[in-house]
């Protein structure tokens, strides 16, 4: 399969500064990430507050630049001027919080908005608008105003925003972080149903554990590096590994591994609840 | 409370008001302003009122909803009366008490203006409910484009407007919520005397501020994310052409301005001091 992302010793340093705005330091975000994802796969991005998974999906959009190492994306080096636009074309962003990302006053101008920027025929953009809506379920609110939208749905038309600039990745910076259940589900099925039909790219920044039990890889970030990556299967298995990094492993796994510890001869590496029921049925 | 302000919000319907080019509203807009300026007689008002009227009947926005958009000017509204009613000296004195005199040209000054102040409000909102702001920066950087050609920068202005309006409902939104907090937490912004409850505000104002330049800041992001770049460039979901119906829209304008100009200045009808 083609590479659509590859890092290699990826630094990023945050400038620090006192009240006047002189440097007094740096702070470093990204600690020699290397990071690989193939056309088409969904890939999840796991930290905790500060870990430096946001400070990396912006480089993917070329919103930050490298301070030292590269960033290919879609076999573009994101440094250089001449292939700019075309990086942000082909990686599409969704941020955390929707109301933030919404420009336009109706929903169905503030999916146009990119392919306007992009310079897109008229008819071009009212089919792209129309087909991405219906991809994530909000046609029939074309004509709504986006304040009027529950979480979930404002999520969704941002996801719309992006796919109506046709990328090949959508880089989701922890879109459910401020959203319920319902809205957390809504967002993320709609995600992976365009990975599915169009064949998109899918990489979801996030620190609910539940959300990623279906990615193809998982990274584990942590200071700025990447300390953990593999399957869920093998990332989740290393139960103290992951609370080591201050982050919880799905409910399923975690109980599967007490049971573990406790004796009982679970294997490893559960993700959901039905594999655990399965596995507990065949002790006897 | 602070929710009901309406100013500034499209109100979505299938009106032929709502289908016209933005163009057209706006400069109909500006006229219609211009002439509520013109007259200063009754009939004059007559045809203003008709014509106010049946611009909203034919925009099918519940009426009720246009006048919430005037609670916020209320003020500024009573501010007015009073100062055009006991400043103005002019004609037979209708009252005198103490330092108070009200003469017949200030009533009658007093009465215009706010007649004229509410109307000027209900037209301009009615251009608001009926026009997303999409639309309207379109029109303006349309109808201001060859000041390009002096350095303006129309699509950028354009740009800053639009997004103004769109974040109205969402700054009104967090105010009420700050406000809810601070109350939590025992502010006062209720009572005092009015420099009590200027200073009431600042716990109120600050976070607003903040929070308004991160989502500034955030939403400049998301813009770039998505390959804004200025107007370079860029073509248009939406772009405008004139149809039949905007010209007949040009006319029956033209034909409303002449009318209440020559009706509101020719036209002899007076009732008592009016």
């Amino acid at each position: 399969m083609a590479e659509m992302i590859r890092t290699e010793n990826l630094i990023f340093d945050y400038d620090k500064r006192d009240e006047e705005g002189n440097k007094i330091g740096s702070f470093r975000a990204l600690d020699e990430v290397n990071i690989e994802v193939e056309k088409g796969q969904f890939i999840a991005v796991l930290g905790h507050n500060g870990s430096g998974k946001s400070t990396f999906a912006k480089h993917i959009n070329a919103l930050l630049f490298p301070t030292g190492g590269t960033i290919f994306v879609g076999g573009y080096d994101t440094k250089e001027d001449a292939h700019f636009w075309d990086v942000r074309k082909s990686a599409g962003m969704v941020f955390q919080n929707p109301d933030n990302q919404i420009i336009g006053t109706v929903v169905e101008e503030d999916v146009g908005f990119g392919p306007e920027n992009l310079g897109v025929p008229t008819e071009e953009i009212w089919k792209r608008v129309e087909e991405s809506l219906k991809a994530v379920g909000m046609l029939e609110y074309r004509q709504q105003s986006p304040n009027k939208l529950s979480g979930g749905q404002k999520q969704r038309v941002a996801i719309a925003g992006v796919v109506a600039m046709e990328p090949q990745c959508i880089v989701l910076d922890e879109p459910t972080a401020m959203l319920d259940p319902v809205g957390r589900g809504e967002v993320l099925a709609a995600a992976l149903k365009l990975r599915q039909e169009k064949g998109v790219t899918v990489i979801l920044i996030t620190h609910y554990m539940d959300e990623v039990v279906d990615a193809d890889k998982l990274f584990v970030m942590s200071e700025g590096k990447v300390v953990l990556e593999g399957t869920p299967k093998e990332v989740f298995s290393r139960v103290e590994d992951m609370q080591k990094y201050c982050l919880d492993v799905p409910q399923a796994t975690l109980l599967a591994h007490e049971l573990k510890e406790a004796g009982l001869k679970v294997p490893a590496g559960i993700l959901k609840k039905e594999e655990l029921v399965e596995a507990l049925c065949k002790l006897k | 409370m602070i929710r009901d302000i309406t100013i500034g919000q499209y109100y979505p319907a299938r009106s032929i008001l709502h289908r016209l080019d933005p163009r057209v509203k706006l400069v109909c807009t500006f006229l219609y302003l211009i002439s509520l300026f013109l007259f200063k007689s009754i009939p004059g008002y007559v045809v203003a009122t008709i014509f106010l009227v049946s611009i909203i009947k034919l925009s099918k926005v519940p009426f009720s909803y246009i006048m919430k958009g005037l609670r916020p000017i209320l003020m500024l509204l009573m501010i007015t009366v009073i100062f055009n009613l006991f400043l103005t000296r002019e004609g037979d004195v209708l009252f005198s008490k103490w330092i108070f005199t009200v003469t017949a040209g200030g009533l009658r000054n007093a009465v215009y203006m706010a007649v004229r102040l509410i109307y000027l409000i209900l037209g301009s909102s009615l251009m608001t409910f009926t026009t997303t702001p999409n639309e309207l920066t379109d029109g303006i950087e349309k109808l201001f484009k060859p000041l390009q050609k002096i350095k303006l920068p129309v699509h950028e202005m354009a740009m800053i407007m639009s997004i103004a309006l769109r974040f109205i409902p969402i700054l009104l939104e967090e105010t009420d919520k700050i406000m809810k907090a601070q109350i939590a937490r025992g502010a006062d912004l209720e009572s005092g005397n009015i420099i009590q409850k200027a200073k009431a505000m600042v716990p109120v104002l600050v976070p607003l501020f903040i929070s308004a330049f991160r989502r500034a800041s955030d939403l400049a992001m998301a813009m770039e994310a998505r390959c804004y770049h200025g107007g370079e460039g860029r073509t248009k979901m939406k772009p405008l052409r004139y149809k039949k119906r905007d010209y007949l829209a040009y006319g029956v304008m033209i034909f409303y301005v002449t009318a209440v100009f020559f009706i509101g200045r020719y036209v002899p009808f007076k009732i008592w001091i009016f």
